[in-house]
């Protein structure tokens, strides 16, 4: 008979820090990435918070428009680089278009950060071989930067890119920075390719990130951990290629995307079995995804 | 655990007295058939003999629809309280719904706790009535005909008296108070609460074996008897309204008309909508009202097994009663298993 000890338990669960109220922070610079693309450089309105604050790549923050509404977004920047938060978000919906009329120094309010994130050090001593395909890059991008400033903390690195067009790449000239670097094969492909008269010309691969695979050479699958992050139709192909070259199921990570209200694992809606995508994920293995048929199919 | 009695004689003299200790709600009827649960104006109000509401008693905690922010586009946001002026007594709730609050006090903690939630819980105080099942109550299949812990004071009903439990420090301040009323109980009192309870035990009409029906419900996921509800059902949403562990909600803002303040409110939302899984770019995940179906049966008897160990259902028959399309969630899963 516990009941009396749950009225203080219940007290104190509703003085708990109310995780529904956003921190102020500051719009610092927006950088054009591709189309209806931008990088959103943010900080922490309060300088202590911005200094207590941590987080892992692959974690992702809710994102408020004061008057407008909140969306979850993943974090792109990595947090072995301390400063800005970096948000790279796609003109989407009612609240991301109206975070595009926002200029520098306005105020949005953050919370998070919440997920999962991705297993960095479980990883550590494997290879990784990132997976992304057009906005996926978004989370995976903080992985790869973190991956790459604790470099002796993973064997091979290996980034597949896919996009529909050279226009739509995100990050591409940090991207294309990578390409001549030795410890990291940085391969970017894309779909279709035009000349279009005022855009970078592409000299890069033409096809689907799939055919990337022919050209990793000698990778020990047993020992990779592969790193996939795309649309939904990504997943299925992806997937398929990983399976047939034999990378164990319990090492192919995805991070989904679902809708999410509240970020806490209490609103249901990004539910997939009995996981939910905000708390348990957004990062699952293929071995949870046979377990939870909703996840890719 | 201390058990009283409380003559039926004396138990409106009761019911009043709780009036010291916060503000009385009670099962009311509303119309013919139909009851609610409302502040109470006086004790002869009390539909004693009432077996289901029509919305159960989460609204005490998590209400339709509510503020969880006030936003001023120069300032920013601003916590609402929550909290109730005095105590909420939530009188005469049957065991059933006593197990749907304890899930949702389960779901609304964890990793995050739900400030808004805890604010209402922690004054919300519940006194417990026994009661007589119906052709669609199916709570002892669920495990949840009886209620051992989770109320503050429990009245299980006899002929002419009540053996009263108390479950709580409270529950007994409340006793200490109504004391002029109250008696102890009797070796034949004794004898009577078991006659009862066994006979009780017998009188359900509907039983639900669920002991694998998560495996079961997993080697029948492509199972037509899910097209066939998914043509049936009008995905109105009716069922998770009235269910007393639903909790799903929508998070939205609402701007003032002088467009500088407004208000975050969420509102209880269904996984029925097709909507409920739509993402920004307009993909959704559950395309078919036979997906949304399985979904929310699946969610109840297999993943909150998965996660908390017991189903999410507790057997209060309350969307067998709000389905316009006559669905019947025991028969669903009796096709299932394959015994309908």
């Amino acid at each position: 008979m516990q009941q009396s000890s749950h009225i203080y338990e219940f007290a104190s669960r509703a003085r708990d820090d109310n995780p529904y109220l956003p921190h102020l922070a500051r719009i610092v610079r927006r950088v054009p990435m591709v189309e209806d693309n931008y990088l959103f450089l943010v900080r922490f309105d309060d300088p202590a918070m911005g200094d207590s604050f941590d987080y892992m790549p692959g974690q992702f923050m809710e994102l408020s428009v004061i008057g407008t509404g909140e969306s979850p977004i993943s974090i792109s920047s990595t947090p072995t680089r301390k400063g800005l938060l970096e948000f790279c978000v796609r003109r989407m919906g009612r609240n991301t278009n109206a975070l595009y009329r926002l200029q520098d120094n306005d105020v949005i309010g953050i919370r998070g950060p919440y997920g999962n994130g991705f297993p960095v050090t479980q990883m550590e001593g494997s290879n990784l071989l990132l997976i992304a395909g057009g906005l996926g890059m978004a989370p995976l991008r903080s992985l790869l930067n973190y991956a790459l400033d604790k470099r002796q903390n993973y064997e091979r690195i290996i980034l597949m890119y896919g996009s529909k067009y050279p226009e739509d790449i995100l990050f591409r000239d940090e991207l294309e920075s990578l390409e001549s670097r030795s410890d990291i094969d940085c391969m970017l492909t894309v779909e279709q390719a035009y000349d279009l008269p005022e855009a970078k010309p592409w000299h890069g691969k033409i096809g689907m990130v799939t055919d990337l695979f022919k050209d990793i050479k000698d990778l020990d699958v047993e020992n990779t951990y592969a790193v996939a992050c795309g649309p939904p139709i990504f997943y299925r192909f992806v997937i398929q290629a990983l399976l047939d070259r034999g990378f164990p199921k319990d090492k192919i990570l995805m991070s989904l995307e679902r809708r999410m209200e509240c970020g806490i694992g209490k609103c249901g809606h990004c539910g997939i079995g009995y996981k939910y995508t905000c708390i348990d994920g957004p990062v699952f293995t293929y071995w949870d995804a046979i377990n939870l048929p909703e996840m890719i199919d | 655990m201390k058990v009283l009695k409380l003559p039926k004689s004396n138990r409106e003299e009761f019911v009043l007295a709780l009036t010291e200790f916060g503000e009385v709600h009670i099962p009311k009827a509303k119309g013919k058939e139909s009851y609610i649960f409302d502040k109470m104006e006086s004790p002869d109000e009390i539909a004693w003999e009432y077996l289901r509401t029509i919305a159960p008693p989460k609204k005490y905690m998590t209400p339709p629809r509510e503020s969880l922010l006030r936003y001023n586009t120069a300032e920013g946001y601003r916590e609402v309280n929550a909290e109730y002026e005095q105590r909420m007594i939530l009188f005469g709730l049957h065991p059933c719904d006593i197990h749907g609050i304890r899930i949702l006090d389960e779901v609304f903690s964890g990793e995050y706790n739900d400030t808004y939630y805890f604010q209402r819980r922690k004054d919300v105080i519940i006194i417990g009535l026994s009661c007589i099942p119906d052709d669609k109550c199916f709570c002892r299949s669920m495990g949840t005909d009886f209620v051992e812990s989770g109320y503050d004071l429990f009245l299980s009903e006899l002929h002419d008296s009540y053996l009263l439990a108390i479950g709580s420090g409270l529950g007994d301040q409340i006793v200490r108070k109504a004391e002029d009323y109250l008696r102890t109980p009797t070796e034949s009192d004794r004898r009577e609460y078991l006659e009862i309870r066994n006979r009780r035990r017998e009188q359900f009409e509907v039983e639900l074996d669920i002991s694998d029906l998560p495996y079961i419900l997993d080697l029948e996921r492509e199972s037509e008897v899910w097209d066939d509800i998914g043509a049936q059902c009008l995905v109105c949403g009716s069922c998770s309204m009235v269910c007393p562990t639903c909790y799903c909600f929508n998070v939205y803002d609402q701007q003032d008309l002088n467009g500088e303040n407004g208000e975050r409110l969420r509102e209880w939302d269904a996984c029925l909508y097709k909507n409920y899984t739509r993402v920004a770019g307009g993909e959704t995940f559950r395309d078919t009202r036979a997906d949304r179906v399985k979904n929310r049966y699946l969610h109840k008897q297999r993943h909150f097994v998965e996660e908390y160990g017991r189903p999410s259902c507790v057997g209060c028959g309350r969307c067998v009663d709000a389905c316009p399309a006559g669905i019947n969630v025991v028969e669903v899963f009796q096709r299932l298993r394959g015994v309908a």
